[in-house]
């Protein structure tokens, strides 16, 4: 596609980026057609190459971001379903961000907008914060339905709260900084990413990688000084906040490379793996960007170790039909489709994959919160889809799509739980319940 | 650069009361007046072309397209129908003084019938949407144009679409069976039916690939098919297009009919196979891709009947499909050609022609001698059973001395085809792209009687002006 940025602006290697990724946009058309924004409000506006355009046209101009602009970018959920379509390879993924980095620096939000959008990136990546505000959500969790109004505050409000778990698991002290020794003879030492916010909803998720690996030979490190990975606020285009966050990682896992070494740092939660296999990429104009992209390029899915230390169950088959919710960020962001399914299948599981799996379920990292009224619809369209397969069960690779799709008919688990328990770990839990 | 007609003074002067009384006509978010907005809509899948229009609805059912319509018409006010905007002449190209009316929101599938074989849809269903309706089932529907993940059956209609499966299934005119259709005057009208041919005259034909010049649809009645009891793909690879081209006319005229026999020379294998991963010959000139379906039987029969064809050629290797998923990676390469391309050069403009197939040596010859002349490259990915040639000029669109010698060397390889016995067009319609070449395919009076037939439909040509027509000789046209 023409673009018409000037010498000058083209100096930003940001902008000169954005150039590249525009250049390479032909205008066919066919990344509407799996967008779930563009399916459900039928609006150029509201499609990737929509969005495209309206970024092309204000970064061009080198304009401020207005209502217009925020309004239909805020609406994309970055699930990068686009990215898989597109045949000309146009990397959505980056404009997107340049773009929300854009709104963020010239755009001030209403100030509600603005408190919450400040209390999610300083909450959400922040265990301890995160814990509390979570407890006192569950406390109020029953006044969610007396707040009144179709505002989008109040709309975010409830959402917020139904959000919330009904009962807040226990700390787990084996997501705390140390080393799992491997069962038996070592095959290979790998770095965990503990996370954030999956570390305080669901610390059964670390527990099974943990188990697992430890398992398998594997010693498992959690490094001191690692957190959250950043994409949480990155997304929001909060940038340094995510660049802060992203460099602790680096440094932390530098350390550990540089020391014992390691054969890959794991990511049990998929929306975290595809920002810190870009790692190389956003720190790319930065000193550490050697480090960074050291990190990056060790950076594995949990199904991808699983893979490479060739996973086995040692259980009977449990006789259940798995309901597969293929993650966006694993299957876009990280073009991972197969492996889940096929180490469910290995471990024993009839796989099922509903209709429309390339289409996200809504939760898509804060989105569920920001924009509660397209995440319901998502979240009610991919469950007819998923209970459309008659499975007892939904397997998932990201904390976010398990929170979005709990509290259904169907008990949500993660992929790694259910390979855990076919390989001699406990049955989880929420198969208990719903057994 | 494409010219398009003055603007009517007296509408630009009433953008604001004409934007307050469609929103009078429509739900509050189905009206977009804001330029910044507009923008994205200001063009289509040939985005050299490029107008912001004066307003875009976003309808959601038949009634609100009538009263669009209606208003427009009592009111002098342009119109431009848009689906999915995916057309590659230009066909959605807005005017500055036009109302574009996008179907987008019209996504419903209305009715299937599995015992009567049809299915009814609302025009902003996408081309695959059909057939994912219906698959479970065992059925499709049998157009397929590359785009067809994310056109829509209204444009399908509108620009008579075909596909690499039309070679045996016949291009939309062909699967038609009944339209919803509103005039300039808001007048809905049944069309057709949900059996093949009804009473009187040939209604669908006329409306069928006529471009949005006389009317709008808003749903349409497709005959769904039963699928293949199978269907499996080969590659066979060349080491000139023109070998190529001569395969292609050796199967066809020995009476086989594939059901699809698809051509791509290098520069589009090597950004197809960037994109697929099918394993295509890397080192062939050219390759051709040549489906054929049935019962395992009658695959094999006729995959050996073709392997001993192109033997004849000498090709460099042939390669059939092992699987399924063989099948679609090969295809998954050839629908996103006109993307992948994309690869390779940051703007192409993607021709559209037809030629008889006994010309393609000769044609594909002469088109790698303007690529050299023009000093452009040239991309050829096309239907070649049907002789449906679509070569992508490279250029950068940066660059307008570049784009101009694009332009000049498209219009040359459609004269050729022409000049060789074929047509301007093969299934992406004249669209504004080729607008100015109709005066070569058709001869005077041949244009004024198109003419008369378009002023029946639309007296004041407000419908998708300034297409299909070049724009001396229309009535009602300032240039």
């Amino acid at each position: 596609m023409q673009t018409s940025f000037t010498a000058e602006q083209l100096r930003d290697p940001d902008t000169a980026e954005s150039n590249r990724i525009l250049r390479t946009c032909v205008h066919c058309g066919m990344c509407t057609a799996t967008c779930p924004t563009f399916l459900l409000l039928g609006d150029e506006l509201d499609s990737p190459r929509g969005r495209i355009y309206l970024i092309k046209d204000m970064l061009e101009n080198d304009r401020p971001a207005s209502e217009l602009e925020v309004r239909h970018v805020d609406r994309c959920l970055s699930c990068l379903s686009c990215m898989t379509t597109c045949p000309s390879g146009v990397n959505y993924m980056h404009l997107v961000d340049h773009a929300r980095r854009h709104i963020e620096d010239t755009y001030v939000r209403p100030w509600p907008e603005r408190m919450l959008r400040a209390v999610l990136v300083r909450v959400l990546p922040n265990p301890k914060l995160f814990r509390l505000s979570l407890r006192a959500a569950s406390l109020a969790r029953p006044l969610g339905k007396l707040i009144p109004g179709q505002s989008m505050l109040a709309q975010r409000l409830r959402g917020m709260l139904a959000l919330a778990p009904n009962r807040l698991p226990t700390v787990s002290p084996a997501q705390e900084p140390q080393v799992h020794h491997a069962d038996g003879v070592r095959r290979g030492r790998v770095g965990l990413l503990t996370g954030c916010a999956q570390k305080v909803l669901d610390p059964s998720i670390n527990e099974a990688t943990i188990r697992l690996l430890t398992r398998m030979g594997i010693e498992v490190v959690i490094t001191p000084g690692q957190g959250c990975c950043g994409a949480l606020t990155h997304h929001m285009g909060a940038h340094e906040r995510g660049m802060a966050a992203a460099r602790a990682n680096i440094q932390a896992w530098s350390a550990e490379i540089a020391g014992q070494g390691l054969d890959a740092i794991v990511v049990n939660a998929s929306g975290c793996g595809t920002t810190i296999k870009d790692y190389g990429f956003m720190f790319r104009e930065e000193p550490d960007a050697a480090d960074a992209a050291a990190v990056a390029g060790l950076a594995m899915d949990i199904t991808e170790v699983l893979e490479k230390f060739a996973y086995a169950p040692t259980r009977e088959k449990p006789g259940l039909t798995v309901a597969y919710h293929s993650a966006c960020s694993l299957q876009h962001g990280q073009q991972i489709t197969a492996l889940p399914k096929q180490l469910l299948t290995r471990a024993g599981f009839t796989v099922k994959e509903p209709a429309e799996g390339h289409i996200c379920c809504g939760s898509a990292g804060t989105y569920n919160i920001l924009q509660p009224v397209i995440a319901g619809q998502l979240r009610a369209r991919k469950l007819e889809n998923i209970n459309r397969t008659r499975a007892d069960v939904i397997a998932a690779g990201n904390i976010g799509c398990m929170t979005q799709l709990a509290g259904d008919a169907l008990p949500v688990v993660h992929t790694v739980q259910l390979l855990d328990w076919m390989a001699g770990g406990p049955k989880p839990k929420p198969l208990d319940r719903h057994a | 650069m494409i010219s398009l007609p003055a603007p009517k003074p007296e509408v630009l002067a009433r953008r604001d009361a004409i934007l307050a009384d469609l929103a009078r006509l429509l739900p509050a978010d189905a009206v977009i007046g804001e330029t910044l907005r507009l923008r994205p809509y200001e063009t289509d899948g040939l985005s050299a072309y490029r107008q912001i229009p004066l307003a875009v609805v976003l309808p959601r059912t038949t009634q609100e397209v009538a009263s669009v319509l209606r208003y427009c018409n009592a009111n002098g006010i342009r119109v431009v129908p848009r689906g999915a905007g995916t057309s590659l002449s230009g066909g959605a190209l807005p005017l500055a003084d036009a109302v574009v009316i996008g179907l987008m929101r019209m996504n419903r599938i209305r009715e299937i019938n599995l015992e009567d074989r049809y299915a009814i849809v609302e025009a902003g269903v996408t081309n695959i949407g059909i057939t994912k309706a219906v698959e479970g089932d065992g059925f499709f529907y049998a157009p397929d144009p590359s785009s067809q993940l994310a056109c829509m059956i209204g444009g399908n209609v509108m620009m008579n679409s075909g596909g690499a499966h039309c070679l045996k299934y016949g291009v939309t005119a062909n699967n038609l069976l009944g339209l919803t259709f509103v005039t300039i005057e808001g007048e809905i009208i049944e069309i057709g039916g949900r059996h093949l041919d009804s009473a009187g005259y040939d209604w669908l034909g006329l409306i069928t690939g006529s471009e949005g010049q006389l009317g709008m649809v808003t749903e349409v009645t497709v005959r769904i098919l039963r699928g293949p009891e199978g269907a499996r793909a080969m590659l066979a690879a060349f080491d000139s297009v023109e070998v190529a081209g001569a395969a292609v006319d050796a199967i066809i005229g020995s009476g086989i009919i594939p059901v699809a026999l698809e051509f791509m020379d290098k520069p589009c294998i090597h950004a197809c196979e960037a994109f697929a991963h099918a394993g295509y010959p890397l080192d062939a000139e050219a390759m051709l891709i040549i489906e054929v379906e049935g019962s395992i039987a009658e695959q094999d029969m006729l995959l050996d009947r073709i392997r001993g064809i192109c033997a004849r050629f000498k090709p460099t290797s042939m390669k059939v499909a092992e699987s399924a998923e063989q099948s679609a990676a090969i295809w998954k390469g050839r629908k996103g050609a006109f993307g992948a391309v994309g690869r390779i050069s940051p703007d192409y403009l993607c021709m559209d022609g037809t030629i008889p197939t006994g010309e393609l040596p000769h044609v594909l010859k002469r088109i790698g001698e303007m690529s050299v002349q023009y000093g452009l490259a040239v991309a050829n990915v096309f239907h070649a059973g049907d002789g449906n040639l679509h070569p992508l000029i490279m250029f950068d669109a940066n660059d307008a001395e570049s784009f101009h010698k694009a332009e000049a060397f498209g219009a040359d390889i459609l004269t050729l085809c022409v000049e060789v016995g074929g047509c301007l067009t093969g299934e992406h319609g004249v669209g504004v792209e080729k607008r100015d070449l109709m005066t070569k395919q058709f001869t005077a009076p041949e244009l004024d009687l198109q003419r008369a037939v378009k002023s029946a439909f639309d007296p004041e040509w407000l419908l998708n002006t300034a297409k299909v027509f070049p724009l001396a000789g229309n009535p009602k046209i300032a240039a």
